[in-house]
């Protein structure tokens, strides 16, 4: 091969290792070391350095440095002329023996000091019209002076360079402001949650028998959509909407809500009308989360039509709402209402073994009971459910084996190894 | 001969002469690791490196920059450089780019052993 050829090669060769390795997202000190060697291994350059501009003149950071000296700090601040003239791209030229003319004189503070290190050429890295940096470059192996053609390789390799600097510092900033994005959203998130909580409490408050039952709901119906596989998106929204499933009560008249015995009809028919409500209150919120409103409408939906306020059945119901249905008769059961106390933990039991298919969906009863066998049988990290109940609640020899029965009936897929499927 | 040395770079030492193999592609992880070999032999007192490069196919942009670097320290060191066993492509690589201004090129081995000797025996401070 003749060596115009081999040259060329050589060159062509660097230049595709240089794009491949500005063009990666491998470790910036590393991508800006390789360059600099690509720059200086093309040209057999003995000496190199790649400095960094910041904004403003009076700060530059040496990023990389090569055959100048381990313990050598370069410390450069570009005054306004040398900066001007870097910035229209012209070199400046510390050795004009190794090269004709290219006009400039450098700032003599550094020139001579530089000069001393061997440095010879020093070529702007010019990216949008910014003076991104600087690569300083020393004499050739060869002896000989740098040729035309050698100085448009070296501005286009000092280029290709600042490019990559360019690019991964625009990268840093997006990504820095993607994670304060992501922090804003995460504090955002917790408002809403948190002003969520306290106005669920604030419904509460309204009936004095049913004290925290909306954050209750609001947490087992997070528990079941969990066991049933949902994201972390969807597992807020469920929580939200158990939290919020009762709001529509606001519009009931507290002695209704407070009575102390089982209500008539017609006062029945008034409460009725809180889950309607509560859609009608919620609809105009814009929440981050899906169809909460209607999670709180369909609450009250039975499975086999019977429920209100539409009398929808199975597929028509939507999934969130067979959970909280679940949710909120799992805790009226469990806690002691004016007109009776809490049933045991085998009565509730059996009574989502008598109405699962009809008030209650299979999958959902499943789901939970899956849930609150994970506890009961100590495979759960944390005892939430059991929490919620109280002290003693479940302390029941039959409860796991009850609730691994009804798994077993009402989802025979999962009977033989129930606790540990979902 | 002296005992291997290094446990990434092969590299043995005969006299003050230090032998480091280049290894089949020389880029930056494996010149870097030679440049840290031939530092580590000139600290302990190494005044010739041999860089043995029979097992070398390709130096690219990188493995060019990385052996200035080294002769340039063994050149601060008082060292002498010498490499062998290179193909005639890299030959012709290095003649293009002038790297062997800096460093002697022999055919093999013990020419270098050799012409390290020659060195060695001409740097010997001479009694009167």
């Amino acid at each position: 091969m003749d060596p115009t050829t081999q040259k060329l090669v050589h060159t062509f060769e660097s230049l595709a290792d240089l794009g491949q390795e500005v063009a990666g997202t491998g470790d910036f000190s590393e991508m800006v070391r390789t360059s600099l060697h690509l720059l200086l291994g093309t040209l057999a350059l003995r000496r190199g350095a790649v400095i960094e501009c910041n904004t403003g003149l009076d700060k530059t950071t040496c990023l990389s440095q090569w055959g100048i000296g381990d313990d050598y700090t370069l410390e450069l601040v570009l005054d306004q002329k040398d900066h001007d003239h870097l910035l229209n791209g012209s070199f400046f030229v510390l050795n004009s023996e190794l090269v004709d003319d290219l006009s400039g004189t450098f700032n003599p503070l550094y020139a001579d000091e530089l000069r001393a290190r061997g440095i010879e050429i020093i070529v702007p890295m010019v990216v949008h019209g910014e003076l991104r940096g600087l690569v300083l470059l020393g004499s050739k192996a060869s002896g000989e002076n740098f040729t035309e053609e050698d100085l448009g390789i070296v501005r286009a390799m000092a280029r290709h360079i600042g490019v990559g600097i360019h690019s991964r510092r625009l990268l840093e900033q997006i990504e820095q402001r993607a994670e304060e994005n992501r922090r804003l959203y995460e504090e955002l998130r917790d408002i809403y949650s948190d002003t969520v909580r306290a106005f669920a409490a604030a419904i509460d408050i309204k009936d004095k028998y049913t004290q925290g039952h909306s954050e209750r709901v609001g947490r087992y119906s997070e528990i079941i959509a969990r066991e049933l596989g949902w994201s972390e998106q969807e597992v807020e929204g469920i929580k939200i909407a158990g939290y919020l499933h009762d709001v529509g009560k606001l519009v009931v008249e507290r002695d209704i809500i407070n009575a102390p015995y089982r209500i008539d009809a017609k006062a029945s028919s008034e409460l009725n009308r809180h889950p309607a409500a509560g859609f009608e209150i919620l609809k105009p919120i814009n929440h981050p989360y899906a169809d909460i409103p209607l999670m709180a409408k369909y609450h009250h939906e039975r499975m086999d039509g019977r429920g209100y306020p539409e009398g929808l059945t199975d597929e028509q119901i939507p999934l969130g709402a067979k959970i909280v249905c679940l949710a909120d008769s799992f805790d009226a059961m469990t806690t002691d209402r004016p007109y009776r106390k809490r049933r045991s933990i085998e009565d509730v039991i059996e009574d989502f073994r008598q109405n699962t298919g009809t008030q209650f969906d299979p999958k959902v009863v499943s789901a939970f009971c899956r849930a609150l066998l994970k506890e009961l049988q100590g495979q759960a990290r944390d005892k939430r459910i059991t929490r919620m109940l109280g002290k003693g609640y479940l302390e029941n020899e039959r409860a796991a084996s009850l609730v691994q029965q009804l798994i077993g009936e009402i989802d025979p897929d999962r009977k033989s190894n129930s606790a540990g499927a979902a | 001969m002296g005992e291997p040395t290094g446990s990434f770079v092969r590299s043995h030492c005969v006299g003050s002469t230090a032998v480091i193999y280049a290894s089949d592609y020389l880029n930056k992880l494996t010149g870097e690791r030679i440049e840290r070999e031939c530092r580590k032999q000139l600290d302990g007192g190494c005044r010739a490196l041999v860089i043995d490069f029979s097992d070398t196919q390709l130096v690219n942009s990188i493995g060019i920059s990385i052996l200035l670097g080294i002769i340039d320290v063994a050149e601060r060191s008082g060292a002498r450089v010498i490499f062998s066993d290179v193909n005639a492509h890299t030959v012709e690589l290095f003649n293009m780019l002038g790297l062997t201004r800096h460093v002697v090129l022999v055919r093999n081995q013990e020419e270098a052993l050799l012409s390290a000797d020659h060195t060695a025996s001409e740097a010997l401070p001479t009694s009167h």
